[in-house]
């Protein structure tokens, strides 16, 4: 471990930019989703579903039900624009396109390789978060300033998912191997993470399962932004976020270079 | 007196006794050599004898599991980044950037090396030029022909003006055409004192660049020489090929001063005296079909190396 975070640098910023140009040249579709997802959400279950709801008990106070399910689909994008490229993405430079390789002829390290890569997947997750906020804000659910803070939230939930997701690259052995972290981590996150629902209004035996699932931290965190609630479970919240992101990203580093390196 | 001039001694490429295993295969056993700087060596070696391997941990790649490699001086362990600096590297696979146009391709990598855009721009423009893909350069990577990608990946290499280049089967897969170029190319770089290291499986490509080649099989050196004073040590000048024979121009062949290999339906007759051998083929064996040719490469190749197939 020592050698890896001695091999850490500022070059690591290469890989970044290099995925970022892609990013950039790849827009216009990739960014779409980015616009469409939040309408479509907040159409759809904040309308059509909020209709029936009506309004939901949140830390004891009745709340229209599209105010707080706007800040649970920011959550969701900060997770899925983060995991997915540290897990598809990732793995088709790492193993189709031999992106890793060609960028191992140079200068750079394996270490400049990875925290490049969860650099850029932070940054995907803060871009996804800021044009969902200034969507959802059309729609009248932001508080502000403190809607902001979604924005250091999102860097810090995208930086914890790409050290997830790294992890999970570094032990498949087939791009279809991802469906298993799919079906065990991702979906019951999207589910259960304080996204959709209170996660209040689960069994009691439930609660400390949905509270250990870190998409349940980033929504809770996105939530308070957005409609302006400080509370001391916050920095809970945000310790978890952060003693998780560097377990992972340690992890990420340590088991991608294995990987890399035979 | 620095590192680098201290320990080099006129060799771009020192290998001090490298291994690699995996588990229980031992991938190297040992493997030792030099190139002096200038020098054009080829690896030869049935796939798995341990070209690529040898290749990887001289670039950096792949720690040896022990054993020490240094280009220009630098140790490959201990200075990665400085080695990886002056290296230029061709790897087997083409890996462009197919998110990214040719000249885009070759931008971006000159980032790595910290060459500053408008140098970057200005090499890589020269650079398309000479390996004729200047008028390509806004082609997209899956436009481009394997030859051209090959140029592509060569060019590329060559962005940070390396000292040494090492080229894993450069022209595998290229038709004669784009094999050409490439080789024209990579002479054009050793008359300006470029050090190349290169793996191949044709021999005639090894015996048209290569000041001198090696052998490795299983994870070790076999042979390291000069082409010509190879094969005139492993298998002599000429080379009688036989086919459709019977069994008594065979006996007939053993009993000749030489040596004779039987593989399949061919029989390989390494004479010591050609002319006498084959005045005697005239006279005893006059619709024997057979070719009298120069000995090659291959020759000593599969001498060495045997005429099993590997995978």
């Amino acid at each position: 471990m020592g050698e890896i975070l001695r091999n850490l640098s500022w070059r690591a910023t290469r890989v970044w930019r290099r995925n970022m140009d892609v990013f950039l040249v790849t827009l216009p579709i990739e960014g779409l989703p980015a616009i469409l997802e939040p309408i479509l959400y907040l159409l759809g279950f904040g309308l059509g579903l909020g209709t029936l709801i009506g309004s939901v008990r949140y830390l004891g106070v009745d709340l229209e039900y599209i105010r707080f399910l706007a800040p649970g689909t920011v959550a969701v994008a900060i997770l899925f624009w983060s995991y997915f490229e540290m897990s598809y993405g990732s793995y088709i430079r790492m193993y189709y396109q031999k992106t890793f390789d060609a960028i191992l002829a140079t200068p750079l390290l394996v270490e400049d390789v990875i925290l490049g890569e969860m650099l850029y997947a932070t940054t995907k997750a803060v871009l996804a978060s800021t044009v969902m906020l200034a969507v959802i804000s059309l729609f009248g659910v932001v508080a502000w300033p403190s809607g902001l803070l979604v924005l250091p939230v999102a860097a810090l939930g995208g930086f914890f998912f790409a050290g997830v997701g790294l992890v999970i690259t570094s032990m498949v052995r087939n791009i279809s191997h991802f469906n298993v972290p799919m079906s065990l981590f991702v979906l019951p996150m999207f589910t259960f993470g304080g996204t959709f629902f209170p996660i209040d209004v689960l069994p009691s035996w439930a609660l400390p399962i949905a509270w250990s699932l870190p998409l349940t931290h980033v929504s809770f965190l996105v939530r308070s932004a957005t409609l302006g609630i400080a509370s001391p479970t916050l920095f809970v919240s945000v310790g978890y976020l952060v003693v998780g992101s560097a377990i992972f990203g340690a992890l990420a580093l340590h088991r991608m270079k294995r990987r890399l390196v035979p | 007196m620095t590192r680098q001039s201290g320990d080099s001694h006129g060799f771009a490429i020192v290998a001090r006794d490298l291994t690699k295993s995996y588990g229980a295969s031992e991938a190297l056993r040992g493997v030792s050599f030099r190139v002096r700087a200038g020098e054009v060596v080829g690896f030869l070696g049935p796939n798995g004898a341990g070209k690529t391997t040898t290749v990887r941990i001289v670039s950096c790649f792949l720690p040896p599991t022990s054993g020490t490699a240094e280009v220009l001086g630098l140790d490959v362990a201990s200075r990665p980044r400085d080695v990886k600096a002056i290296l230029g590297v061709c790897p087997q696979e083409d890996n462009l950037d197919p998110d990214f146009n040719v000249l885009r391709n070759l931008l971006v990598y000159a980032r790595y090396f910290d060459i500053p855009a408008a140098v970057a721009r200005r090499r890589a423009m020269t650079l398309l030029e000479e390996v004729s893909l200047a008028d390509r350069a806004s082609s997209r990577i899956d436009a481009l022909s394997g030859g051209m990608k090959r140029r592509l990946v060569l060019a590329r290499a060559l962005l940070n003006e390396p000292r040494v280049l090492l080229l894993d089967e450069p022209t595998t897969g290229l038709d004669p055409q784009a094999r050409h170029l490439l080789w024209t190319r990579i002479r054009a770089l050793r008359a300006t004192g470029v050090t190349v290291l290169l793996t191949t499986h044709y021999m005639e490509e090894a015996s048209q660049l290569c000041d001198r080649v090696i052998l490795v099989d299983h994870g070790a050196i076999l042979l390291d020489g000069a082409p010509a004073a190879l094969i005139a040590r492993e298998v002599g000048q000429t080379v009688i090929e036989a086919w459709n024979h019977t069994p008594e121009f065979l006996a007939a062949v053993r009993a000749l001063p030489g040596r004779a290999e039987e593989v399949g339906d061919r029989i390989f007759f390494y004479p010591d005296d050609a002319d006498a051998a084959e005045r005697h083929f005239e006279s005893s064996f006059p619709d024997q079909e057979r070719l009298l040719r120069r000995a090659t490469l291959e020759d000593v190749f599969l001498r060495r190396t045997g005429r099993a197939l590997r995978d």
